[in-house]
């Protein structure tokens, strides 16, 4: 089709979707004005029951956690996808020390930026472990952590040191924290399945509110869950910048 | 003003839609589809919040307390997931469609006529 | 017994991981195998939950969180046998494609395995799971898996635009599902398929029940490719690997049908019962225009594995017609006939990818004759175009006699005349691949010579040299099409299909097993049988088959004969539908949108 006669379809088709979603909006409970039972009900139990006060991180590894099952694997899957796509071909290969790519070889890469970076890592490093251990208890989880996780490591990258970032977060170990996280979340739940009998069930003692050691298996699903965000996120831009960085068009020498 | 957020939705979904259609660049293409994705984030936040309700962590304020809905949270964090993930492999296949087709213009990707 | 019922998910899921973590040590022998065992174990655990829930079907509420006061509160796995059985299917299918690719394709360090398997767990959660946000989550995952899947050869051109037309129409999909999502869950407060239903019940459809149905439905009625939804599917298989083919085909795009069918009859029959009659007419409408689009698209391709995927399209839009009579005969109908195609197809992808493994094209023109050392093959391709055609007395005949005999129940008789049409239009066209490629009938040169020849694909698909093709690639389709013939006459098969289809739409009952735990008391279903009107009807479609491939074999001379009044204008249209499938992104969506619109459009006008 013509990119005339396509934007043609679409100035009827478009405004005709988005009026039908607004019209189906309108049957909407006003903004604010909120009545859902399952949200007043999980408001009620989950704290005498789970002893976590972050709810929604309760939710997230208790009480709604096959949907984190899928959705981790999802992450997990999109990584091994990433991995497939940008695999190295035969007519590609890797250039081992590469000129530029160190020695602040980018614009606006200066000493300053370097020590900002520096102190960045171990910063960005505890904030993360601080917020994936601290779950249950305050804003945060898992996901959230492990992306402020795996952020430390670029920092190097920030400070224009790709091949340092590398050595400090290889490949290999990510993958393995990686694949840690996904099958250590299933394997949680077979742990539950097998001392509970149901399949995810919180078979850990449940301990006191707001104390760092409660709420049975969140915590460590958390754990579990933050170590494989990690893994994934830095694996994905591991390989991007591995394409735009390393890799070359030429036959292996 | 109650109906605000569900408008505004329409609009992104709208919008980030004409992104797509109209977009002569692969990667304005994937960043449209996260314009259509925030729409699915405003609506569902939306349904949840409750006047007056404060955000489900009862660490330091009492556990009868007036909160938002928690659900609509973890269901947006999931959302947030997937948009990260597709975006990450749709990416990557703009970045192979470079080294293929020489070009990240749709109209330059010809290799499936009929 | 009920404590295997989240295994089916878990364990590929496990697998999978470890397989991929794995990948650049593990032998091959050892990836094939975990992968084939983890397949056939997750298969005959479904087939035992279908048998344990034939009777009793129970909700497995994950994390033991069980509702209170009616308000569910955890995840469930509501597990029936119709849910229960597609499930097992899927495994069965993905057994059969890692069984194809065993001495054949070309695995990179264990994703492919770890990918496969992810799929199978994503299907099979898809099936057993009884709440709407758990039903999106493994829908984004099998979508995940697949936009991987089908990119996998990325040395090559097609498959890279290919992927991206596939991401891109099934996220924006995936969008209008959270929308759909967004509102019910506004209304009823909830998030279980089973409480939205009960919430719903007892109101008259608004708007925004009537709105949601229809972002949700456009959501799975994408990946069911119906029309104008369908334009990814034809780029995708057209370019995904031959193992890869045979699961979009086989299952994953009737998985779109089968959540059409379980979200109406659990959420959306209650409010929308009185206007059933109008909500038929449109999802019938929607599924003739695809099945007749589908039927013609495929007749006129010479590329095999784009025939092959536009005829899915036009048995998709068969399957959502049978859906659409929204009564228990149509869905068992489309239970049978999905399982018999999807073998079917299958197999039929298997012997393309023979095809393209000893002769690296899969253009029909340029295959011309050069099956003629391939006999077997071209045996079961003439197998598989006649089961196809729904060939009288197996399976596919079984499934479409009892959809015919619920399309006249419902006063839509004239279905038959399209059912018979397109399936054996459909099973001509490949029947004309069976002569022209083994057979060397016909003329060796195409008709229309700007239309695009199938590229020549690289080997990198395959491992082995071309001369010889190895076993596994030739037994597996055989079997198949043995299955697809044969399922049919397994004892108490059929019977069973049609009582599973009865309490699969029962709507009251569902809501009280979910949610209650209750056990229910069925009543008693009246049993069809095969009438020999329906084997008049099954032997017309095999008449209608030969004589379409005839018509393609050797109707070159007939055709040019014909007025330059009829002539012209039906190529011109010909040419203009084929140039609207461009491959162009931005093209696709604006279909997409106009097709979602109207339908938003009819269904409030019709439903409220």
């Amino acid at each position: 089709m013509s990119r005339r006669a396509r934007l043609a379809m679409f100035a009827l088709a478009g405004p005709g979707l988005a009026v039908v979603i607004l019209i189906g909006m309108h049957g909407m409970p006003a903004f604010g004005h909120y009545h859902g039972v399952y949200g007043l009900l999980i408001n009620k139990i989950e704290v005498p029951e789970r002893h976590a006060t972050d709810l929604v991180t309760a939710l997230n590894f208790d009480i709604r956690a096959f949907d984190t099952l899928g959705e981790e694997f999802i992450l997990f899957a999109s990584v091994a996808g990433v991995a497939l796509l940008l695999r190295k071909l035969r007519d590609e290969r890797e250039a081992t020390r590469s000129r530029g790519i160190e020695d602040h070889s980018f614009a606006g890469a200066s000493a300053g930026l370097q020590l900002a970076s520096l102190y960045l890592i171990p910063l960005l490093i505890a904030l993360g472990c601080y917020v994936v251990i601290h779950g249950a208890l305050t804003p945060g989880g898992g996901f959230q952590g492990g992306i402020v996780l795996a952020a430390g490591p670029l920092a190097i990258l920030l400070a224009g040191r790709y091949f340092a970032m590398k050595r400090l977060a290889p490949e290999r170990m990510l993958e393995a924290s990686e694949a840690l996280g996904a099958a250590g979340y299933v394997l949680m739940g077979f742990a539950g399945l097998i001392i509970t009998g149901v399949y995810l069930k919180n078979f850990l003692p449940l301990g006191t509110p707001a104390m760092l050691l409660s709420a049975g298996m969140i915590p460590i699903n958390s754990i579990v869950v933050g170590l494989e965000v990690t893994g994934a996120f830095l694996v994905t831009w591991t390989e991007f910048l591995d394409q735009e960085l390393i890799v070359q068009r030429g036959e292996d020498t | 003003m109650s109906f605000l957020p569900y408008v505004v939705a329409a609009w992104l979904f709208f919008i980030g839609l004409y992104g797509v259609v109209s977009s002569t660049n692969l990667i304005r293409t994937v960043l449209s589809l996260t314009i259509v994705q925030s729409s699915t984030y405003l609506v569902l936040l939306g349904v949840g919040y409750r006047n007056g309700g404060k955000a489900p962590i009862v660490a330091d304020i009492p556990t009868s307390s007036k909160l938002v809905d928690p659900i609509v949270q973890v269901l947006v964090l999931t959302d947030v997931v997937i948009e990260a993930t597709v975006t990450a492999l749709l990416l990557a296949l703009v970045v192979q469609a470079h080294k293929r087709f020489g070009s990240v213009r749709p109209a330059d990707l010809r290799a499936l006529r009929d | 017994m009920a404590h295997i019922t989240a295994l089916p998910v878990a364990v590929p899921f496990v697998v999978a991981a470890l397989l991929i973590a794995t990948g650049p040590v593990l032998p091959r022998v050892l990836q094939d195998g975990l992968g084939i065992v983890t397949a056939a174990a997750v298969a005959a655990m479904c087939v035992l939950l279908a048998f344990h829930t034939a009777h009793q079907p129970y909700a497995y509420w994950l994390g033991g969180w069980t509702p209170r006061h009616g308000v569910a509160i955890g995840i469930s796995l509501s597990v029936d046998p119709l849910g229960a059985g597609m499930a097992a299917f899927a495994a069965v299918m993905v057994l059969a494609a890692l069984t194809y690719a065993l001495r054949y394709f070309d695995a990179v360090e264990g994703l492919f395995h770890g990918l496969m398997l992810m799929f199978l767990a994503a299907m099979a959660g898809f099936c057993l799971t009884g709440d709407l946000f758990n039903l999106i989550v493994f829908f984004e995952l099998m979508s995940t898996v697949a936009y991987a899947l089908t990119a996998y050869r990325i040395e090559e051109r097609a498959p890279i635009q290919g992927a991206i037309n596939f991401a891109i129409t099934n996220s924006v999909a995936g969008y209008a599902m959270f929308i759909g999502l967004a509102m019910l869950y506004a209304r009823t407060g909830a998030l279980n398929m089973a409480q939205i239903g009960a919430a719903l019940d007892g109101h008259p459809a608004d708007s925004l029940v009537v709105v949601a149905m229809s972002l949700l439905f456009v959501g799975f009625l994408t990946k069911a490719a119906m029309v104008p939804l369908h334009f990814w599917l034809a780029d995708a298989h057209a370019v995904a690997p031959t193992p890869v083919c045979v699961l979009f085909s086989g299952v994953m795009v009737e998985l779109g049908v089968y959540a059409v069918a379980r979200l109406y009859w659990v959420v959306f029959a209650g409010p929308l019962g009185p206007h059933a009659d109008a909500l038929r007419a449109i999802l019938i409408a929607a599924g003739v225009i695809t099945a007749l689009l589908g039927a013609w698209m495929c007749f006129v391709q010479r590329h095999l594995k784009r025939l092959l995927a536009f005829s899915t399209i036009s048995h998709v839009g068969l399957f959502v017609c049978a859906v659409a009579l929204l009564g228990a005969k149509g869905i068992a109908g489309a239970t049978v006939w999905i399982v018999a195609h999807g073998f079917t197809k299958g197999a039929l992808f298997m012997c393309m990818g023979i095809l393209l493994h000893r002769f690296a094209t899969v253009d029909e023109y340029d295959l011309h004759g050069k099956g003629r050392d391939l006999p077997f093959v071209g045996l079961l391709v003439v197998v598989g175009a006649l089961l196809l055609a729904a060939l009288p007395p197996f399976t596919a005949f079984a499934g479409k006699s009892l959809v015919e005999s619920a399309s006249t129940e419902a006063g839509y008789g004239w279905l038959i005349a399209l059912f018979v049409i397109v399936s054996g239009a459909t099973g001509g066209a490949v029947l004309r691949i069976a002569g022209r490629v083994f057979m060397g009938w016909g003329p060796a040169e195409g008709p229309d010579p700007s239309q695009t020849r199938a590229a020549e694909e690289r080997v990198d698909e395959t491992r082995d040299t071309r001369d010889h093709t190895p076993l596994t690639m030739m037994v597996v389709p055989a079997v198949m099409l043995t299955a697809a013939a044969l399922v049919l006459f397994i004892p108490g098969a059929l019977e069973g299909v049609q009582r599973a289809a009865a309490r699969f739409t029962d709507h009251a009952a569902y809501v009280k097993w979910v949610l209650g735990g209750a056990h229910v008391s069925w009543r008693a279903v009246e049993l069809s049988h095969i009438e020999p009107l329906d084997v008049l009807y099954g032997l017309v479609a095999i008449a209608v088959a030969i004589g379409a491939a005839a018509l393609g074999l050797f109707g070159r001379p007939l055709r040019e004969s014909l007025p330059r009044r009829v002539r012209e204008p039906t190529r011109a249209a010909l040419r203009s539908l084929r140039h609207l499938h461009s491959g162009e992104i931005g093209d696709y969506i604006a279909w997409w949108t106009a097709g979602a619109s109207v339908l938003g459009a009819v269904c409030l006008l019709a439903l409220t």
